[in-house]
């Protein structure tokens, strides 16, 4: 079964919370997730980011959710790379 | 270890946008409290200065006041807070184009006025019967070696010195100063409640 090792992701996020606490939750979500974070606009109540996150397995629906819940919206997935694994 | 890992991924956004309320939940503390307990010192002064006897009335009067004073903070609150939670929430869900209500903002908005309208009854209700405390010890049996009215206003002015410090060191000012400025307060407002008395 192929696994997903990088995924950029377009978000739109309220202030809060800040760009450490976005990020670090991001990467509670596995111990092998890495997650990078750049701003790219800011408006009044919200800014637009990138995350990278780097991981063995990345489990997109969960990354979603928890996106969902913290009060941002996945506006579009820019980037993905997937390892196919030689198993049929 | 973080305060994410602990609390779990996201609570600790939640607990940060109630963390956000404790100023005005502080203001509502301090606010209902004062109010709570001017009405009290207030009752305390009138009955002293009639010279009531009758300390069952002065309870009734008292704990009807008390409840009058928790019921009206906490719902007077609960639907202010509400409705300024909504509107923020509302605004934000326009800025994200998203529905928040399943969010943590969507929780915050619905446990904050809960939280602020619980400081705002409870400030006034707390207050009011540890003021309350030597006239109902009184009706008990307890035997005081002066009028227990007299003992209740005394927890008053405390209570409002106490309130006084509290904003004192809120603002910074010398705690002193900012407990009698107060205490001022409430001695002038039972010096009228005497005048009325002296008019009788």
């Amino acid at each position: 079964m192929a696994s997903t090792q990088k995924i950029v992701l377009d978000v739109l996020k309220p202030h809060q919370p800040n760009g450490v606490d976005f990020a670090a939750a991001l990467a509670d979500l596995s111990p092998d997730y890495q997650v990078r974070m750049t701003v790219v606009e800011v408006d009044e109540k919200t800014e637009s980011v990138i995350v990278v996150i780097e991981g063995e397995n990345i489990e997109f629906d969960p990354i979603t959710e928890l996106i969902e819940k913290m009060g941002a919206s996945v506006h579009s997935v820019d980037e993905v790379e997937v390892h196919g694994s030689k198993t049929p | 270890m973080g305060l994410s890992v602990i609390l779990g991924n996201g609570n600790k956004q939640l607990l940060s946008l109630l963390y956000q309320g404790r100023k005005i939940a502080r203001r509502y503390l301090v606010t209902n409290g004062f109010d709570g307990t001017l009405t009290m010192l207030g009752l305390m002064t009138g009955f002293y200065v009639s010279g009531t006897t009758e300390l069952g009335v002065a309870i009734n009067a008292c704990l009807g006041a008390a409840i009058a004073l928790f019921v009206s903070g906490f719902s007077s609150a609960y639907l202010s807070e509400t409705a300024e939670r909504k509107q923020e929430l509302r605004e934000l869900e326009q800025a994200l184009l998203v529905d928040l209500e399943e969010s943590r903002y969507g929780e915050a908005s619905r446990y904050l006025p809960l939280l602020i309208a619980s400081v705002n009854g409870f400030s006034p209700l707390f207050l009011s019967l540890l003021i309350l405390s030597p006239i109902f010890l009184a009706y008990h049996g307890i035997a005081w070696p002066w009028s227990p009215f007299l003992l209740a206003i005394v927890i008053a002015l405390f209570c409002i010195f106490l309130l006084g410090v509290f904003l004192g060191r809120i603002s910074g000012m010398f705690w002193l100063w900012a407990g009698l400025r107060t205490v001022l307060i409430a001695v002038s407002m039972a010096a009228i409640i005497l005048l009325f008395d002296i008019g009788r």
